[in-house]
C-alpha cells in the first residue's frame, strides 16, 4: 500500500527527514516514533502531498506521489488519504454533520448521510451529528476529526499525535478507535508519535 | 456541503459584523441610487415640458423666472407685456407658432393658464372627458389638478388671486364652470387648469378694454427657420419692452444650480461606498487571519487553492451583492417616499417605480468594487500553505 524509497526532505538547508526504504501494507497498522523536530510531521505531509521532498518516491497504491501534479495529487490526498491532525480542528462555525459532508464534497462525492451515520455510530458519537463543533469537548472532537478522516473510507489512513493531550485510559482509547477505524475500511494506518505509552499496540515502527 | 455554503455559515456566525457591512453599502448605493432618479427625473421633466419651445418672450426680468413661471409653472412671472407687441411678433416670419400664456390666478394651488387651443396641440394634451372651453369662464383641468382638487365635468370653482397656495383674495364672483378634463401627458399641463385668454381678462378687468390695452403674461415661440435661433432673441430684447429667454438654456443654468448640491452628495455616497468597501476589505482580512488553519485544513481535505479563492470571492461578494440590492431597494423606496412626502401642485413628482440604465452601472460599479475588495484576501486564501497546519508553521 505505502512503499518509500530513498526519501529525504531538505528545509532552511539542513536535512530534516531521511527515509531510506519503508513499507506499509494494506490492513498494517504502523507507528512513526521520534522526538519533536525529528520529521515526523514532515513524512505524514510528503505521504498526503502536501509537501514535495527534495528526493525520492512515495508509491501509495502503485502512484508516485511527489510526482503528481498539484491538482492530481490535491484529488490523490481527498480520495485516499485520511489524515487526523494533531490540533484535530475543525470547522467551527458548522455541525459535526456538515463538517463530514465539506470531506465527501472536498473528495469529489456525493453527500452521503447513510455513510456519515455510519460512521459516527461506530464511534458512538451518532447524538453529535447536529451539534456545532465549537461546542464538542476534546474527547467529542477527536471522535469527529477520526470521522472524517475515514467517512471517505481512504485507503491510508494518517494519524499525528493523536495521543498527546490525552491521559492514559483515554490514550489507549484513541489508539483502539483509530486501529479499528482502519481495520473497517481496509485502510494502512500511520501514527506519528513521540508518545512511548502507546508503542505496545503496533507491531511495526518506524523510527526517526 | 458545498463551499458556497460554508462561506454563508462564516457570515451568519457574526450576524452583527455581517448586518453592519451589507448596510454601509446599501447606504452608500441608496445615495446614489436615489440622486440618479432625482437628477434624470428632474432632467427629463425639465427636457418634457420644454420640448417644441425655441423662447419664451415676456416681461423685462430675470431669464430664469421667465422659464420657470412660464413653462414650469414654478415661479411667479416676471409682469404682463402688452398684447398688441405681443400679436405683432407673433406675426414675423422667423416665427412658426405662438402660444401665449396669460397667468395670475390658481385655485388650490393648481395655476389658472389662459391660452388657446394651440397650447393642447404644443404638448399634445387631449381630453380625457368633457369638452374643450369654448365660451367665458369654462375650463379644463389637467389630470393631476383632477385628481388632487376632486372636480370634474359640471364642478364649478372660483380662482383666487396670486399663486400661493392659500390666498386670501378669491374671485368668488367670477367662478369658473369645467367642461372636461385632460388625459395624463407626464408635463406641467397635468397640473393646471386651463382656460381662454378671454375668461382670464374677464376675471381681472371685466368686460371691454382696460385703457392701457389687454396684456397677457407670456408667448411661448417655435422658430421658423434655424436663422430665427440667432434673429429673434437680439430683436426682441433690444427692439421691444419684452424679453426673450431661452429654454434650453435656462433650463442647462437651472441644473447647474442643482447640480453642484447633487454633486457633493455623490462625493458624499461615493466616500460612505469606499468606506464600507474598505471596512468589508479588512473584515475578510482579519476574518482570514483568524481562519488561516481553516483554510490549510480545507487544503488537506483535498481542496484546491482556487477553491479557497472562491470560497473568500464568495464571501466578500455575497456582502457586496447584498448591499447593492438592498441599496437599490432602499434608494427607490426613498425616491418614492420623498415623492410622496413632497408631492403637491407646485412640486416636480419623483417616483421610485422608474428604472434607469444608470442603475445597471451602478450595480456593475459596485460589483467591481466588490471584486477589487476581495482581490487581496483571495490571494493571500490562495498562497496559504497547505502543510501549515501540519508543521504548525
Amino acid at each position: 500500500m505505502l512503499e518509500i524509497r530513498g526519501l529525504r526532505h531538505e528545509y532552511g538547508g539542513r536535512t530534516v527527514l531521511d527515509v531510506p526504504a519503508w513499507e506499509v501494507a494494506a490492513g498494517e497498522a504502523s507507528l512513526v516514533l521520534g522526538p519533536s523536530g525529528s520529521g515526523k510531521s514532515t513524512l505524514l505531509g510528503v505521504i498526503s502531498g502536501l509537501l514535495t521532498p527534495t528526493a525520492g518516491e512515495v508509491r501509495v497504491a502503485g502512484e508516485n506521489v511527489p510526482a503528481l501534479p498539484a491538482a492530481r495529487r490535491d484529488a490523490y490526498r481527498a480520495r485516499h488519504v485520511g489524515i487526523v491532525l494533531q490540533t484535530l480542528h475543525l470547522i467551527a462555525v458548522v455541525s459535526v454533520r456538515e463538517n463530514l459532508r465539506l470531506a465527501q464534497r472536498l473528495a469529489g462525492h456525493a453527500v452521503d448521510d447513510a455513510r456519515i451515520d455510519a460512521v459516527l455510530d461506530g464511534l458512538g458519537i451518532a447524538a453529535l451529528a447536529a451539534r456545532r463543533a465549537r461546542e464538542l469537548s476534546l474527547g467529542e472532537a477527536q471522535r469527529v476529526a477520526i470521522a472524517r478522516a475515514v467517512v471517505n473510507r481512504p485507503a491510508l489512513l494518517l494519524a499525528d499525535e493523536p495521543t498527546s493531550a490525552l491521559d492514559d485510559a483515554n490514550c489507549g482509547k484513541a489508539i483502539a478507535l483509530l486501529q479499528e477505524q482502519a481495520r473497517a475500511c481496509g485502510a494502512a494506518l500511520v501514527v506519528a508519535t513521540h508518545d512511548h505509552r502507546i508503542r505496545a499496540r503496533f507491531t511495526r515502527e518506524l523510527a526517526l | 456541503m458545498s463551499l458556497a455554503r460554508l462561506a454563508w455559515s462564516y457570515l451568519a456566525a457574526r450576524p452583527l459584523l455581517t448586518l453592519l457591512h451589507v448596510l454601509l453599502l446599501a447606504l452608500g448605493m441608496a445615495t446614489l441610487v436615489f440622486l440618479l432618479l432625482f437628477t434624470s427625473q428632474a432632467q427629463q421633466r425639465l427636457e418634457r415640458d420644454a420640448k417644441g419651445i425655441d423662447l419664451v418672450v415676456g416681461a423685462k426680468g430675470s431669464p430664469l423666472q421667465l422659464i420657470l413661471s412660464s413653462i414650469y409653472h414654478a415661479d411667479i412671472p416676471t409682469g404682463n407685456i402688452p398684447l398688441e407687441e405681443a400679436q405683432a411678433l407673433a406675426k414675423n416670419r422667423l416665427v412658426a407658432t405662438a402660444v401665449p400664456l396669460s397667468l395670475g390666478d390658481a385655485f388650490r394651488g393648481h395655476r389658472i393658464v389662459g391660452t388657446d387651443e394651440q397650447f393642447f396641440k404644443l404638448y399634445g394634451a387631449t381630453l380625457a372627458r368633457g369638452t374643450m372651453f369654448a365660451g367665458e369662464m369654462e375650463a379644463v383641468l389637467g389630470s393631476e389638478t383632477a385628481r388632487r382638487t376632486g372636480l370634474d365635468v359640471g364642478a364649478t370653482f372660483a380662482g383666487a388671486h396670486g399663486l400661493a397656495l392659500a390666498s386670501a383674495s378669491e374671485h368668488a364672483d367670477h367662478p369658473y364652470k369645467v367642461t372636461g378634463v385632460l388625459a395624463p401627458t407626464g408635463t406641467a399641463v397635468d397640473r393646471l387648469v386651463l382656460t381662454s385668454l378671454e375668461s382670464v381678462w374677464e376675471v381681472h378687468g371685466g368686460h371691454g378694454a382696460p385703457a392701457g390695452g389687454r396684456e397677457i403674461t407670456a408667448l411661448l415661440l417655435r422658430y421658423a427657420s434655424p436663422i430665427a435661433a440667432l434673429q429673434l432673441p437680439r430683436l426682441v430684447n433690444s427692439t421691444t419692452s419684452m424679453q426673450a429667454a431661452s429654454p434650453a438654456y435656462e433650463s442647462a443654468r437651472l441644473m447647474n444650480l442643482v447640480g453642484a448640491g447633487v454633486d457633493t452628495l455623490r462625493v458624499f455616497a461615493l466616500v460612505l461606498m469606499a468606506g464600507a468597501a474598505l471596512s468589508v476589505f479588512i473584515a475578510l482580512t482579519t476574518a482570514l487571519e483568524e481562519r488561516r488553519h481553516d483554510l490549510a485544513l480545507l487544503r488537506v481535505l483535498g481542496a484546491r487553492p482556487s477553491a479557497l479563492v472562491a470560497l473568500v470571492a464568495a464571501e466578500g461578494m455575497t456582502l457586496v451583492v447584498a448591499g447593492a440590492i438592498l441599496g437599490l431597494i432602499l434608494g427607490h423606496g426613498a425616491a418614492q417616499a420623498f415623492g410622496s412626502l413632497l408631492a403637491g401642485p407646485d412640486r416636480w413628482p419623483v417616483t421610485g417605480w422608474a428604472w434607469e440604465s444608470g442603475e445597471a452601472w451602478l450595480l456593475l460599479g459596485a460589483t467591481l468594487l466588490g471584486a477589487v475588495t476581495c482581490l487581496l484576501p483571495a490571494y493571500l486564501a490562495y498562497r496559504r500553505d497547505p502543510a501549515a497546519l501540519l508543521l504548525r508553521r
